[in-house]
């Protein structure tokens, strides 16, 4: 049986969309002062830039407390169950029209290969970027009036790091929105990601009595 | 769903918006407060001076120049010593180059690339000297009532040392100009470096008589509707030594003018400015161009001079109306609203010295702006780029004998005879000839500081931060700057990243659709 289940919370909501949106400018901006194209203007792609890293920083804050506090950085315990199943789905499967091998729950929103990804994503990826990124900021920086280098890093490892993750980003882009076509229609999985609500199959694993007392204790350890 | 979006991008819009405004706004109010204080302390400054007319000393008829210093120095006790000290009066410096140890270097024994050199040529050239009767050579620099006091403190434009040997010239009513001295102005100073190289702005580029009433346009500092600054507003002077200097004769990083001197501290709004000043000097971004009024010569060949017309030199104009040919001086080009180079400088530089032997493979460096991106700062530079003379069996540069309107004297303006004017002139320098006149390529670097644009017309940033080969910076070496420098390999393997992707999805959304249809129908 299939039913209209609220998957994604407020936050995540914001937090997804915003991210997006910031990513989007950060790319789009970060290429520009790699002087790949030239639209904003190089002042001002830096200036955008900036603001936006200071913007995305402050968001990836909130995205860590609320993941502790829900408890939903369970969702990203990487698991082999299932996983050779998922990546046969997305290279066989599909193309027949096969049922998705793991289901999405409320506890369990991402098939092993996305938690993977996404893990990846969170422990690798962002670090590199964030970090580079922040040194790259203040290779030189202002203090009470006087100008200080970072003389521990040159700023071309820097900028290569920094790059090298914004190719990676561009493709994960990439890939991720054409992703998101392979929910049980074309269009669900980004539905789901504005409203909050995905048709889901019922749970045949859990019996939804046991799903209401884990939710309870979660709120407890809360 | 869609206004949730909405109200996400408008707040994120919003947020942006607001810190940009923000940041902006408290950095631009100290800047400003800092730049309107400075516009105060010049209005206090111009403050007035004696009435010289009134002394009874300088009321009477003065035959000889020398009298008038005399005069000076009977209330100015001693203060012709401290003149007599000063670099505008020895055409020389004590000074450290790295490499050559403790050198005496100036005017009276370098070379350029314009006229060369002043050595032996003193009688048109000491016109810029601040000494009457620079001929007589041992006692001249002795002597204190050789001391021009009228060369930087006369006050009307009818002051002109072309009597020959730094004299004024005979016309010159010494008691009118003897009453009215003052404060050096724009003028006095301008009489010599305006002028530098034989006519207006021809040496440095930044400096010409335009800026005697200019505006803010050509010259923030010396503008009418600018800071209408003197010369030693900048150029402090205490005792006569003059603060500043330039490095077309100078080698050692002490006693420069900085702009720093009054614009300390964070000067910029943007923080990611200030920061930039740690290896980028202020001239580089707030001199666009130079030569903003009238043109300033980039090129001078002197292997076409001593071409005669009907036996007579001649001379021909370009389309400005500024010498390109003169047959006492070769072949000129000009140029107008020139971008500057750029090289790293940190304060102290190298000089070709008379009698070094060097080869022409590449043209040879009058004087060398030492730095890097480790010790120096970028600067804005004028390259003179020339063709002079050079004894290639000696491997030396020549400084030949130019100016004796004397025929026969063996001057090259007068008799233009390379061979006889080059013997003359290297013996006056007790310097070796072999008879024989090649010319060599020659560059000479002229640091740029003068002509600061307002600030709205200041470099901007993509004029450097970008892959052009135009870019300003293009050519400096031994640094990454966002926006100019990339990683060829890194950027050929993302772009491939991405096309391989977009393939990828692509193929597999193809295959995809493929097999939906054949489920249809099957």
């Amino acid at each position: 049986m299939k039913k209209q289940v609220y998957i994604y919370k407020r936050f995540e909501r914001f937090w997804h969309w915003a991210q997006a949106a910031l990513i989007t400018l950060l790319a789009f901006t970060g290429f520009e002062i790699h002087g790949s194209f030239s639209v904003l203007g190089f002042d001002n792609a830096v200036q955008v830039h900036n603001v936006s890293a200071i913007l995305l920083m402050v968001l990836i804050v909130f995205a860590i407390f609320w993941h502790f506090v829900t408890g939903e950085w369970k969702q990203y315990i990487p698991t082999y169950h299932k996983l050779l199943e998922q990546i046969r789905y997305y290279t066989y499967g599909i193309f027949h029209g096969a049922p998705h091998p793991v289901h999405k729950t409320v506890r369990r929103k991402m098939n092993p290969l996305q938690v993977i990804t996404y893990l990846g994503l969170k422990l690798v990826f962002i670090p590199v970027m964030v970090f580079s990124g922040i040194l790259y900021m203040l290779y030189r920086f202002m203090y009470e009036g006087e100008v200080y280098t970072l003389e521990w890093f040159s700023l071309d490892s820097l900028a290569f790091w920094h790059t090298l993750g914004a190719y990676l980003l561009v493709q994960f882009v990439i890939i991720h929105v054409y992703m998101t076509t392979t929910g049980v229609t074309l269009t669900e999985n980004i539905k789901a990601m504005i409203t909050g609500y995905e048709t889901l199959e019922d749970e045949h694993e859990v019996p939804s009595e046991e799903k209401v007392s884990q939710s309870k204790k979660q709120t407890v350890n809360a | 769903m869609k206004k949730n979006i909405a109200i996400v991008i408008l707040i994120n819009v919003l947020v942006v918006a607001v810190f940009h405004l923000f940041w902006e706004d408290m950095g631009a109010s100290k800047a400003e407060q800092k730049v309107s204080k400075l516009k105060e302390q010049l209005k206090k400054e111009k403050k007035s001076v004696v009435d010289h007319s009134k002394f009874e000393v300088l009321q009477q008829e003065f035959d000889r120049p020398e009298e008038v210093t005399k005069a000076c120095i009977s209330c100015h006790q001693e203060r012709h010593k401290e003149v007599m000290e000063s670099n505008h009066w020895n055409w020389e410096r004590e000074e450290y180059i790295e490499g050559r140890g403790v050198t005496y270097l100036g005017k009276k024994n370098l070379l350029n690339n314009f006229c060369i050199g002043a050595t032996g040529n003193e009688q048109a050239c000491a016109k810029c000297h601040v000494g009457y009767n620079y001929q007589k050579n041992n006692k001249f620099f002795a002597k204190e009532e050789n001391v021009d006091c009228l060369a930087c403190h006369n006050g009307s434009d009818e002051y002109v040392k072309n009597g020959g040997w730094g004299k004024p010239h005979e016309n010159v009513n010494l008691t009118e100009i003897a009453q009215g001295v003052g404060t050096p102005t724009r003028a006095n100073c301008g009489t010599c470096h305006f002028f530098s190289g034989g006519g207006n702005n021809v040496k440095h580029g930044d400096l010409e008589m335009a800026q005697l009433d200019g505006d803010r346009e050509l010259d923030v500092h010396m503008g009418l509707d600018g800071g209408d600054m003197s010369c030693t507003e900048c150029h402090t002077t205490e005792n006569h030594q003059m603060k500043g200097k330039m490095y077309s004769v100078s080698s050692e990083n002490t006693n420069r003018a900085s702009c720093e001197d009054c614009h300390s501290g964070p000067v910029h709004n943007q923080a990611m400015l200030n920061t930039h000043t740690e290896k980028i000097a202020c001239q580089t971004c707030h001199i666009p161009e130079y030569a903003k009024e009238n043109a300033t010569k980039m090129t001078w060949d002197w292997s076409t001079a001593g071409k005669l017309k009907d036996g007579k030199p001649y001379h021909t104009e370009d389309a400005d109306g500024n010498h390109d040919y003169l047959s006492i001086k070769g072949s000129f080009t000009w140029e107008k609203n020139v971008k500057p180079e750029y090289v790293f400088f940190n304060g102290t530089a190298d000089h070709y010295v008379l009698g070094d032997k060097v080869d022409t493979l590449a043209p040879i460096q009058v004087n060398t702006l030492h730095g890097s991106y480790a010790d120096g700062k970028i600067i804005p530079v004028k390259v003179h780029r020339a063709k002079q003379p050079y004894d290639p069996v000696h491997q030396i540069l020549i400084q030949p004998y130019t100016y004796n309107p004397e025929k026969g004297s063996g001057a090259f303006w007068t008799d233009f005879d390379w061979v006889k004017a080059s013997e003359i002139g290297q013996e006056k320098l007790g310097l070796p000839f072999s008879g024989e006149v090649a010319f060599a390529n020659t560059e000479m670097y002229w640091p740029l500081n003068h002509m600061i644009s307002p600030k709205e017309k200041s470099v901007s940033c993509q004029e450097c931060h970008t892959r052009s080969a135009d870019g300003r910076l293009a050519s400096l070496e031994g640094f990454y700057m966002p926006g100019r420098d990339n990683d060829n390999d890194l950027d050929t393997m993302g772009t491939w990243l991405i096309i391989l992707s977009l393939l990828g999805i692509s193929v597999h959304a193809t295959v995809r659709i493929m097999f939906y249809f054949r489920r249809q129908r099957g």
